[in-house]
């Protein structure tokens, strides 16, 4: 992964030339702005027009901060387990050869492609209380994760997949040839090849679940203190006409995730130092 | 480079022949509806029957349905709109502050009201937990579902409705207070939205769902099989309609407004499960609908109701309001 970005970044120098890079460069960052960093710039600009303390005092409400808790609980929880499972999916997707691969290669993409909200409704019908499986897990925070595992089930799968696709077998063949168990060879070579991958895997899908609004207002039932994520908490903010109350929990959630991608991004080039 | 523009010619042609071609179709005039989402099957209906009058010839329509709240702050910033069909006062009122909705719409004969309706308890088939009364509601083990009136200004309804029932029946605003805690100790799900609870509903989670008559008659027909239970006191559900500074300006939006209290468009907001505010209407065979002993309003003085304005501070503030204790309890 690093290295690929590597090539990308150098790529259009070497095509367009000198100018040409400075052009591309110029045009990446008002894309990036335009896009991004102004409406992050307003959201945030708007959080502090009520004053520090205001912004504090919706920050510490005791609902919005339980439903936070919640939030990156639930976010954690979602992207631990994503990064054992996705790793799994590709794993087999990508080593193993069975019938029907090439369509349960495409069914990965489909909670990307499907509207949130038709998630929810589908979970709601399939672990609700008329559940043709006797599952309820409707209306509590199992059903909450269930339905962010849904929706970041791709991250870590279309994460790993190419990196593993790439990865040299003849390293794996020639350490078992040295003698080395298969946990072995799994633990000291391909793991390590995979991590940086899995962690930008895991880094997104936590991301995602935090921000999650669609798939879970269905299924979680919203109760405050007990099922309400920040998403739907700062719903009702909007609703109730306190737009700076929703911004401020909106700005925190952005500084997590926005910490947890940056820390991510630090410990892979840390590890990329490392390693050469 | 030349191939492509080349490849997308016949397709700019054809572009601009779509243009100009609607440009002519729209000779008449192009009105701006925004409203709420559950008068959506009464408009299909209602907006061809004003076409086919002689005040509705050649006016064509843009309509756009959603939450009552996100509508009204999509117009507020913005979003253009000759009329708007909000589910309760406070929606219009945000447009009046913001000086886009003139501070004399409720000026005419109906007060800008267009369609009524009443809270009610839906149940499941045959009332399995005989459910009839308020009190009913705050039985152990009964599961009542309603929408966080936080997040759906529709559901402060029910919440008003449950505690004018309490005055109604000579309690205190203290113990109305009381019976709004032990209610929402019984409530399982806070869905986002009406629609949703209905939703929640249609799942089989829950016993009771606290919701509009209409809803519940909509229901109905999409399939959900439940049936309803009209409690001996409730609110009168008063849904507006009003016209911006913009629609003022067109008489044909005039005219539709008149139109929307007209028997005709009366009838078909009947059809959909709305109780009609014309009495000719309301008082035919048809539209008749069953009255509760007590039918009070958001502004029944005497049960502590003092309009949505005073209301919505003392319930429903972000931080100080009634319901932010009783939900969070």
């Amino acid at each position: 992964m690093a290295s690929s970005a590597a090539v990308s970044v150098r790529a259009p120098g070497a095509v367009f030339g000198r100018a040409g890079g400075a052009l591309a460069r110029g045009i990446a960052v008002c894309y990036l702005s335009l896009i991004v960093l102004v409406p992050l710039a307003a959201l945030i600009w708007s959080s502090r027009s009520q004053g520090v303390q205001s912004f504090w005092d919706e920050v510490t409400k005791p609902e919005a901060l339980a439903a936070l808790k919640l939030t990156l609980g639930a976010a954690l929880l979602v992207a631990a387990f994503n990064a054992v499972t996705g790793t799994a999916i590709a794993w087999v997707l990508v080593r193993d050869s069975f019938r029907g691969k090439g369509f349960f290669n495409a069914v990965i993409d489909l909670p990307f492609a499907l509207p949130t909200i038709v998630a929810g409704l589908v979970l709601l019908e399939l672990y609700g209380p008329n559940s043709p499986f006797g599952v309820d897990l409707a209306f509590q925070r199992a059903g909450l994760v269930l339905a962010l595992l849904f929706v970041t089930l791709p991250f870590v799968v279309r994460a790993v997949q190419p990196v593993l696709l790439e990865l040299d077998q003849e390293m794996e063949e020639a350490a078992e040839s040295l003698g080395a168990g298969r946990i072995a060879v799994f633990r000291r070579i391909v793991f390590p090849n995979l991590l940086p991958a899995i962690l930008s895997g895991v880094a997104l899908a936590f991301a995602r679940a935090v921000g999650e609004f669609g798939s879970v207002v269905l299924i979680s039932g919203n109760i405050p203190f007990k099922t309400e994520v920040s998403s739907v908490y700062i719903a009702g903010q909007v609703e109730s006409d306190n737009p700076a109350g929703a911004a401020a929990v909106s700005v925190v959630l952005l500084l997590i995730s926005l910490g947890v991608l940056l820390l991510i991004g630090a410990f892979r080039h840390w590890r990329t130092q490392h390693d050469r | 480079m030349r191939r492509i523009s080349l490849t997308f010619l016949p397709l700019l042609v054809l572009a601009a022949g779509v243009v100009v071609g609607a440009r002519a179709s729209t000779a008449g005039t192009t009105l701006n509806l925004v409203a709420y989402s559950t008068p959506k099957d009464a408009y299909a209906k209602i907006i061809p029957a004003f076409q086919g009058t002689a005040a509705g010839k050649n006016v064509s329509f843009n309509q756009s349905y959603g939450a009552s709240g996100d509508q009204a702050r999509a117009v507020g910033a913005g979003l253009s709109a000759d009329i708007v069909a909000l589910s309760l006062e406070p929606d219009v009122s945000t447009l009046v502050k913001k000086g886009i909705v003139p501070s004399n719409w409720k000026q005419n004969k109906y007060r800008g009201i267009v369609t009524d309706s009443v809270v009610v308890f839906v149940v499941r088939d045959g009332n399995p937990k005989n459910i009839h009364t308020w009190a009913d509601l705050t039985k152990k083990g009964v599961q009542v579902i309603t929408p966080n009136p936080f997040t759906s200004g529709g559901a402060r309804w029910n919440v008003m409705a449950a505690y004018g029932a309490e005055r109604a029946q000579g309690k205190t605003d203290k113990q109305a207070i009381a019976y709004l805690k032990s209610l929402f100790k019984n409530v399982s799900v806070l869905p986002k939205s009406a629609r949703e609870a209905t939703q929640v509903f249609a799942s089989g989670k829950g016993d009771v769902l606290l919701t509009y008559e209409n809803e519940a008659i909509y229901a109905n027909k999409k399939g959900v099989h439940t049936e309803y239970v009209l409690p001996k006191q409730t609110i009168l559900i008063e849904n507006p309609v009003a016209l911006t500074k913009s629609g003022l300006k067109h008489p044909e939006a005039k005219g539709f407004l008149k139109f929307l209290w007209s028997s005709k468009a009366q009838k078909l907001f009947g059809d959909t499960g709305y109780r009609p505010v014309l009495k000719s209407v309301a008082n035919s065979p048809k539209y008749h609908y069953k009255q509760p002993k007590t039918l009070f309003t958001i502004n029944s003085k005497a049960l502590g109701l003092r309009g949505w304005k005073s209301v919505q501070y003392r319930f429903f503030d972000h931080s100080s309001g009634i319901m932010v204790k009783v939900i969070g309890q």
